[in-house]
């Protein structure tokens, strides 16, 4: 009699935990989807109350091919967004795995001061200083390019990323090194060849982390892509939201949307592990 | 330092080798450095520097000592936005933890779907704040949008209702869209720490006969500490810079009072291009924010002993 309650409490303890699951999955992931079916009504329908989501008038891609028309394009604010996060990418790893490389491995002067200088910028809002990158870009001949915003963004992502890839260099053990050294190999075919495999989960994790800040940054990408042909997606999409280009296409801007959100969530659940273990490691330091 | 214990060549020598290739590793971080410099450090002196001048963005500049300082403590339109930042600040991050804390309950122990929801309930937080933003403006239209047409077609409101021309409408809208957007993050969070709470005290807690009350209060709560301190920093600092969805979705309004400390400084600087004002109100805003990361060190300082 006892077992059959508790059985009876387990079935609907069960039920409740995946009831509160799915309705709280259904509110966290409704937007998003809501935004994607949309998408493909055709315009004329896109303008109305999305009211069902899905498209009921026929299946069309009007919308984004709409929104190449606005300025010089969506295409090309998008390979504008593209490049800026590929090389965000390409350029933040390549200098954090040879400074945690560094840091983790040699001792030289001024090591911990300069680690703990890099580290501190991360309690300075760079939000606070745009006005003097501006001013510096500008000095650089880098003024209003997209590599200048680059730079910016590899800087903004460098105090995580070396102190990642500083953690990532300590966990492997010092023999592994020094059998490689016998084996005579210096310093730079060593890092590639012998410790690079080794800490290449931190590389995925610090690469991860600053495609989606470099792809959905806005402020600085706001104030210093003065000009329009220089425009990554998000200050495009929000120049085409403000009306900008004439009256509002509100489809054309749930594709831009889509176009903004599909990359980040396609790469986070394809390296959701990657992504988990750069929180923790940021939340239990 | 394990490295110079090794001997098998001279002593000497090997000193020398060894010192000349620890050297090296200066090489390695050099481009870190240089980076950190030029794009962080020189542009943080230079915002002390330009805060003390009349700065325009074509022309001379002129110093004019703490005049910029005395004209903050008269700006009532940046007090404003200050005292806006907070009040969103406070009241957003007591939403998101009202969300984030019963999600991370829910998902703390591994059972059948738990990975399912956590990965829906985190989606959102992968997204920016500008594409989050454009969706949510998109939402929010009283004509295209979806909360005002679909209230008016189920009856509950007469006429569709524009939820962006009030305050509160307005205000609640970006709190909603917010812990949507970030409640998944500060979920995470927490989950971490709840995980770290050794299952056997809380087994020990129930022998003695402690109310799921009383073991939050007594054993959840003080060995969270760290981690509810860290999920709160990261709460607090991100809404003190908060711009992005006041800018796209409100674009300060309705009648400026959605304007926050980052956008009227953004105002400042890069509308009315007053460069050293802006220059001012930074370092108000960077003072403010490392008060807050001392703050955070403090309270995450290893309790006592265990160091």
């Amino acid at each position: 009699m006892a077992e059959a309650m508790s059985q009876h409490r387990k079935a609907a303890f069960s039920l409740a935990r995946h009831s509160t699951g799915i309705i709280a999955s259904v509110l966290f992931l409704a937007p998003i989807v809501w935004t994607v079916l949309s998408t493909f009504k055709p315009a004329q329908e896109a303008r109305q109350p999305p009211l069902p989501p899905w498209p009921t008038t026929g299946f069309s891609v009007e919308n984004y091919q709409t929104l190449n028309t606005f300025g010089d394009g969506l295409w090309a604010s998008a390979q504008n967004s593209i490049y800026v996060s590929v090389m965000t990418v390409l350029l933040s790893v390549l200098v954090s795995v040879l400074a945690g490389y560094g840091f983790s491995r040699f001792r030289f002067p001024f090591r911990d001061f300069f680690f703990i200088l890099i580290l501190s910028t991360i309690m300075i809002p760079f939000q606070s200083i745009l006005t003097p990158i501006f001013l510096v870009l500008t000095k650089l001949g880098l003024h209003n390019t997209l590599t200048g915003l680059v730079c910016v963004y590899v800087t903004l992502q460098l105090p995580f990323s070396i102190f990642m890839m500083r953690n990532a260099f300590d966990a492997v053990p010092r023999e592994i090194e020094e059998a490689a050294r016998m084996d005579g190999a210096n310093n730079v075919t060593m890092l590639v060849k012998v410790m690079l495999p080794l800490v290449w989960p931190g590389v995925v994790t610090i690469a991860l982390f600053a495609f989606l800040g470099a792809w959905n940054e806005f402020l600085a990408a706001l104030v210093l892509m003065t000009d329009q042909s220089k425009f990554t997606l998000p200050v495009m999409m929000t120049a085409l939201q403000s009306g900008r280009f004439g009256a509002i296409d509100w489809g054309a801007v749930q594709a831009g949307v889509t176009v903004m959100m599909v990359p980040c969530l396609i790469l986070f659940l394809a390296l959701q592990r990657f992504y988990i273990r750069g929180l923790m490691a940021g939340a239990v330091k | 330092m394990a490295s110079i214990t090794v001997a098998s060549a001279p002593a000497r020598a090997r000193r020398i080798g060894v010192s000349r290739r620890q050297w090296i590793g200066l090489l390695y971080v050099l481009p870190a450095v240089a980076f950190v410099t030029v794009f962080f450090v020189i542009p943080l002196g230079m915002t002390a520097w330009m805060s003390l001048h009349n700065w325009p963005l074509m022309g001379e500049h002129a110093f004019i000592g703490l005049d910029n300082y005395f004209a903050i403590l008269r700006d009532t339109r940046f007090w404003n936005a200050l005292k806006f930042t907070f009040y969103y600040t406070l009241i957003v991050t007591i939403a998101i933890f009202a969300v984030a804390f019963p999600l991370a309950i829910f998902i703390e122990r591994p059972r059948p779907l738990t990975n399912l929801y956590r990965t829906a309930f985190f989606m959102p937080a992968v997204v920016g704040f500008a594409s989050a933003s454009l969706l949510w403006s998109w939402l929010l239209n009283v004509d295209s949008g979806l909360f005002s047409p679909a209230a008016f077609d189920l009856g509950l409101t007469e006429r569709k209702v524009n939820l962006l021309a009030t305050f509160q409408p307005a205000f609640w809208s970006i709190i909603a869209m917010v812990v949507w957007k970030v409640a998944g993050f500060t979920m995470i969070i927490l989950m971490t720490g709840l995980q770290s709470i050794p299952q056997d005290l809380q087994e020990a807690a129930v022998i003695d006969g402690a109310g799921p009350f009383a073991r939050f209060r007594a054993i959840t709560l003080p060995l969270m500490r760290r981690t509810l301190a860290l999920a709160l920093i990261l709460s607090v600092a991100g809404s003190i810079l908060a711009f992005d969805q006041f800018y796209i979705i409100l674009r300060g309004g309705p009648r400026n009072q959605t304007l926050t400390a980052v956008y009227w400084i953004f105002n400042q600087s890069f509308v009315s291009f007053k460069l050293g004002y802006g220059a001012a109100l930074s370092m108000v805003l960077l003072v403010i924010l490392v008060a807050l990361s001392l703050v955070q060190l403090w309270l995450l300082r290893k309790p006592e002993g265990l160091d």
